[in-house]
């Protein structure tokens, strides 16, 4: 059941980046050609997912614990570090040579286009060498904290 | 058919968040594929039940948008060579920077986390400086 939920939501996410295309690098590309033929159609989706998931979180979070889980696990890290920045730069370069973000990328395997493979495996690669790199033993990065009614991160 | 599609957007946008809302009801968890995918591939303490469950949905949810007739259009802007790197830094940059499009971008910006905020435009800025470099400067 509790599987079965998570499946579900899981279903959702991957019909929602179905229908707005962003499984298409044409499209991810088209929008981050700001000096091409731009095409804002990604700011619609990451629009729509952030104003509903503002308000929706709120209301989730407000319950005080999960379905099923004993609590909610949001990221406690509040530092803007070397880490962060240099990852998501790292994610960056990669994202607009391929125009495929992670979540995209997995839903596009669908296509059967083989490529898609490609990319995958060596995301997966790439997220294997860090966890080699960094996440050993004895370096668990603990990210994520326990929280009961709390949306906003303590500041 | 890479072109201006504001209401599939809209629409698959409205999905994505029901989609982080539902698994933040459910298991309590950020929708972060990065890191849920990066979650199954751990070397050690493999808790993957949850991750796996929420992996076969995304493919599920392909599927069935592919047989309601969605037909997915999957044009790649670059050689498998240039895929192949484009995955690498992907897959090590996201899980450097603690997440993506939609742990920092959707999940993150819905907390108002600075954090996210700050890496999702590090990544929307750079991305769109390499596209600049890939289509318009090499």
């Amino acid at each position: 059941m509790r599987n079965l939920a998570v499946f579900l939501s899981g279903l959702v996410f991957g019909l929602g980046l179905a229908v707005s295309g962003m499984t298409n690098p044409a499209r991810v590309i088209g929008f981050l050609d700001v000096a091409g033929r731009w095409n804002p159609t990604l700011a619609f989706v990451m629009g729509g997912a952030v104003i509903v998931t503002f308000f929706a979180f709120r209301l989730t979070i407000r319950r005080g614990r999960p379905v099923f889980a004993q609590s909610f696990e949001l990221p406690e890290k509040k530092a803007i570090d070397g880490r962060l920045i240099g990852g998501a730069a790292v994610f960056g370069i990669g994202w607009g040579i391929g125009g495929f973000c992670p979540g995209p990328a997995v839903v596009a395997l669908v296509s059967g286009v083989w490529p898609v493979f490609t990319f995958v495996a060596a995301m997966l690669a790439g997220m294997a060498l860090h966890a080699i790199l960094f996440e050993g033993e004895g370096s668990s990065r603990r990210e994520t904290f326990q929280v009961r009614g709390r949306f906003r991160e303590r500041s | 058919m890479g072109g201006f599609a504001p209401v599939d957007g809209l629409v698959g946008g409205i999905l994505i968040g029901v989609s982080a809302t539902l698994l933040m009801l459910f298991e309590g968890r950020i929708a972060g594929i990065s890191g849920i995918v990066g979650g199954l591939l751990r070397p050690l303490g493999w808790r993957g039940g949850w991750r796996a469950a929420f992996v076969a949905g995304l493919l599920a949810g392909g599927v069935i948008y592919e047989v309601f007739g969605g037909g997915m259009r999957v044009q790649l802007q670059a050689s498998v060579p240039a895929m192949v790197v484009a995955g690498l830094l992907v897959g090590f940059g996201t899980r450097l920077g603690s997440g993506c499009t939609s742990g920092h971008g959707v999940c993150g910006m819905a907390r108002l986390s600075r954090r996210s905020i700050c890496a999702t435009l590090v990544f929307m800025v750079v991305a769109m400086i390499t596209v600049f470099v890939t289509r318009h400067v090499l």
